[in-house]
């Protein structure tokens, strides 16, 4: 019996790897399909530098709604407000930044923390008054599109200091000089890839040492070169524009951060626990009410992230501002492989989600299909990820 | 010689990677209580799902044969037009739908699509009579008890006109009287000729309805007993499921029994939405170290309260009374505090309860207990996975990984997961609520041996069963409950199913003297 489980836990190869982690892989290797996909249909557009940066900047927000959201569907919860929210707080920073003159740190901060009261209202009626989420956040959608409105008398106000719209328009800084290239950029990607190896070769050392199996080096190290070449890849066509765009690190560190959160913390595995069977969480002492709570206040501030953005990137608040925003986020969440009924999904699978939407927006676009096509046309791929992710799961149940 | 109303010939079913059902014989004669056994993943429900068209023709080989025609189902309708009708495990029933209209759901009283509503009660009101259950034909199912539901399914079943009726593990969640009540309609049914097949773990149960048995072990037919001709006895049974002659239901123990360390006094909890009802009345228990103290009584006793209202007041509403720890006061405010006072409960109802079933097993393991495995509040994975294999060598969980997901475990594994989870929170006592229900007796005996261990190895366990020979086996000393109030304390060499019925069934105005 041992030795032949032992037999079977070595037997590593390639198709087995493969295998086991196709769920996993499978939505990277949908969003390179349909990057390769436009990038045929494009004549090579699509993975011009100008528009990779164009790509992130345009789907910063979306990327940001979907971290904070995979939390929430991950409880086994839904959030239509987000767009509203978003909205709501991009037109109360653009009252204190713009009519108030007030410094843009401080109204952010203001900002953000108006999020996360926005947040704690919803979460106290779904935590601990036991309203389903989508009422209460059908409430909140309709509520603060309501309050933007309100706020804004129905008008735009434009007029934000450049620093601020720097956030999502504008690039790191490079060393001076003209190399051709953003030197910093490169030299980011460079340092990402040896703190990557440091992390990858000690976690490989720490599982070595608790005699585990762990990957045969060969393919230890060609999973590692790919990667390497796809970060370098990268940074490549960014310094061959203009560089890291401001926003791009600030999500980095967001989806570091959350992964992490998700998967090594205690919070992080009560989530996941509450989500998948809430009655057995409570009753093995996780605070299933609290948690609940708290991922909503997470939303909260996380809308108004993605708020604050979408107004530096507009350089105005607008009473239309975050419409479908929800839409897109939800989205994003379950084509990278959450589960409706909760206690299934990654961080990453989320971004990865949201790109797929953002490229094919792109990349029809770049193509000149309306905006018609585009709407049935990305309703038809959630609908078809989802269907393909079933399908996965019931095969390896 | 009665003759053969079904005969199923030569069975096969694979599933991916599975072969479920090789060859299975199956003859049941007209008129009889035809039980089917063997252990959890034999194969009796697959096989029943092949007779009832769940699993449609061309999805297995073999033959069925209904009075001597073969047949070919494709769907649950067909079998049922042949009445034959299967009342499965899990009640099938809509809570929120009357009595009525679920008797007669798919099957309504209707012409041109509309229901005639007087003709529906009218029948069902002769069904009820029938099954002997005293409702209202509007009556919602929800508000009745499970031991009625399951009389409703009965009735359902009825409905249809039924020939052969199949019952899966019927009294699974039933209490002794009901039980007794389901199997005395059963024998009823026999006069009125109704075949039945039974399938059922209670091996008490089959020896006193059963005509034959016909025996299952890994998907193989293993026998058929004649219960008239050949002299059949409980132990001859459960040799023919597990293959091997289990002398001991029960592991040997010397109890080694130490002072006196949990004490719950006049502990008293209401209803938590009827707040003026006692579901908890006064109750006073104390456990020694090594000691496994259980509680019987019947469904509704308020065992599980207790249990759970203990457990950092994870049920009921205005909780009065004292806890006590090694001398000391406890308050327990939520259920960690409780865990981390070394209490640990091991819920009733595993898949609902006791697993995220569809996390992993090493997830599932550690959850109670996360702070173990980490530092400043981050999980060390790695750890993780060395806890969680011991726990798998230790209680020799049946997988071929700690990834398996739990859901994909049997009823015997997952127990062994729900019980690693609570060993390694470190618990000083244990609390067990209904730790082998819906097992099989070889997976019984191990869960017996951890228990066993467990106790020896100084912590207290508190034990609650429905099945008495289980806690007359296994307790050192019993509690017996009966309508929220401790009615009676026996030590083991006084206790008796006698004994402990009598106090089961004790009403109000009795206390423990």
């Amino acid at each position: 019996m041992r030795a032949e489980l032992s037999k079977g836990q070595t037997g590593w190869s390639l198709g087995r790897l493969f295998k086991g982690n196709i769920r996993q892989y499978g939505m990277f290797i949908a969003l390179l399909l349909i990057m390769l996909l436009f990038q045929i249909l494009t004549d090579g557009i699509l993975l011009k530098p100008i528009n990779i940066t164009n790509l992130i900047l345009q789907n910063s927000y979306i990327l940001i709604l979907a971290i904070g959201m995979l939390l929430v569907i991950i409880t086994g919860h839904i959030d239509l407000s987000v767009g509203s929210v978003a909205a709501f707080v991009g037109a109360m920073s653009a009252i204190m930044i713009v009519e108030w003159q007030m410094h843009f740190v401080p109204a952010m901060l203001l900002s953000l923390l108006m999020g996360a009261l926005i947040g704690a209202w919803q979460g106290f009626w779904v935590a601990y008054v036991r309203i389903p989420s989508f009422i209460v956040t059908l409430a909140g959608m309709l509520l603060f599109r309501g309050l933007t409105l309100i706020v804004l008398e129905g008008q735009s106000i434009s007029g934000y200091p450049r620093a601020f719209q720097k956030m999502s328009a504008g690039f790191i800084p490079d060393i001076p000089g003209d190399y051709g290239f953003h030197m910093v950029t490169l030299l980011a990607g460079v340092a990402v890839s040896l703190i990557l190896i440091f992390f990858e070769w000690k976690g490989r050392m720490t599982q070595q040492r608790y005699g585990f199996d762990v990957l045969p080096l060969p393919l230890f190290i060609g999973k590692l070169a790919i990667l390497l070449v796809i970060i370098n890849l990268f940074t490549y066509v960014l310094a061959s524009y203009a560089g890291i765009p401001n926003i791009l690190v600030m999500l980095f560190l967001l989806i570091v951060i959350y992964t992490f959160f998700m998967r090594k913390t205690i919070m992080g595995r009560h989530i996941y626990a509450l989500g998948g069977n809430e009655k057995a969480a409570a009753l093995s002492g996780v605070k299933t009410k609290k948690m609940t709570f708290w991922v909503f206040v997470n939303m909260g501030v996380l809308a108004a992230l993605a708020g604050l953005v979408f107004a530096a990137r507009l350089g105005a608040a607008t009473p239309k501002a975050g419409v479908n925003f929800e839409l897109d986020a939800i989205a994003a969440c379950f084509i990278g492989g959450a589960s409706a009924t909760g206690g299934v999904g990654t961080v990453i699978g989320a971004i990865v989600g949201g790109l797929v939407m953002g490229v094919m927006n792109n990349g029809m676009s770049l193509v000149g299909l309306g905006i018609d096509w585009q709407q049935g046309i990305k309703g038809l791929v959630l609908l078809l990820a989802v269907a393909f992710d079933l399908y996965n799961k019931n095969k390896t149940a | 010689m009665a003759d053969i109303l079904l005969e199923m010939r030569g069975i096969t079913k694979t599933f991916p990677g599975v072969k479920a059902l090789s060859d299975v014989n199956l003859q049941v004669k007209e008129g009889e209580i035809h039980a089917l056994m063997g252990e959890n993943g034999a194969g009796k429900s697959t096989l029943m799902k092949v007779l009832s068209g769940v699993y449609p023709h061309g999805s297995y080989s073999g033959d069925i044969l209904f009075k001597g025609k073969a047949c070919e189902f494709r769907d649950i309708k067909d079998s049922e037009e042949l009445g034959i009708v299967i009342i499965h495990q899990e009640l099938a029933l809509i809570p929120q739908l009357s009595i009525a209209e679920n008797i007669f759901l798919g099957n309504e009283r209707a012409s041109r699509g509309v229901i005639n509503w007087n003709d529906t009660i009218v029948k069902t009101r002769e069904l009820l009579q029938t099954v002997g259950l005293h409702e209202q034909p509007d009556t919602v199912v929800s508000t009745i008890g499970v031991g009625k539901q399951q009389l409703v399914e009965i009735a359902k079943a009825l409905s249809k006109k039924v020939k052969l009726l199949i019952l899966d593990e019927p009294t699974a969640a039933l209490n002794e009287e009901d039980s007794e009540n389901l199997l005395n309609l059963m024998l009823s049914f026999k006069q009125q000729g109704i075949t039945c097949i039974l399938i059922s773990h209670k091996l008490n149960e089959i020896t006193k309805v059963a005509d034959s048995i016909t025996i299952l072990r890994d998907g193989q037919t293993i026998e058929t007993l004649d219960m008239k001709k050949d002299s059949i006895n409980e132990d001859r049974i459960i040799k023919g499921m597990v293959g091997r002659d289990l002398t001991h239901r029960y592991p040997e123990r010397e109890p080694k029994i130490g002072p006196v360390f949990f004490q719950v006094k006049d502990w008293t909890v209401h209803h938590p939405a009827q707040q003026e009802r006692k579901v908890v009345d006064g109750v006073n228990l104390q456990i020694r170290r090594g000691e496994i103290v259980g509680i019987a009584g019947l469904m509704g006793a308020g065992r599980t309260e207790l249990a759970m209202s203990i457990f950092g007041r994870a049920y009921g509403g205005r909780i009065s009374g004292q806890l006590f720890k090694d001398g000391k006061e406890v308050i327990f405010r939520n259920v960690s505090q409780a865990i981390e006072d070394g209490i640990a409960y091991v819920t009733e109802d595993r898949k609902h309860y006791g697993l995220i079933l569809m996390d992993d097993i090493k997830r599932n393991t550690t959850l109670a207990n996360l702070g173990k495995i980490s530092k400043s509040l981050v999980v060390n994975d790695n750890q993780e996975v060395v806890e969680a294999e011991n726990f798998r060598r230790k209680l020799a969980i049946k997988t071929p990984s700690i990834l398996q997901k739990t859901g994909n475990l049997s009823g015997g594994n997952q127990q062994k997961v729900v019980l690693s989870k609570w060993i390694f929170t470190d618990p000083d006592l244990l609390i067990l609520d209904e730790p082998t229900r819906g097992i099989d007796v070889g997976a019984k005996y191990e869960i017996y041996t951890i228990i066993n261990q467990l106790a020896d190895s100084g912590k207290g366990i508190l034990m609650i069963s429905s099945e008495l020979p289980e806690l007359l086996g296994m307790c050192d000393r019993i509690y017996v409950m009966s309508e929220g109030r401790f009615t009676g304390e026996v030590l083991r060499k006084d206790a008796t199913q006698e004994v402990l019925m009598k106090w089961m069934t004790k009403g109000k105005g009795a206390g423990v003297k």
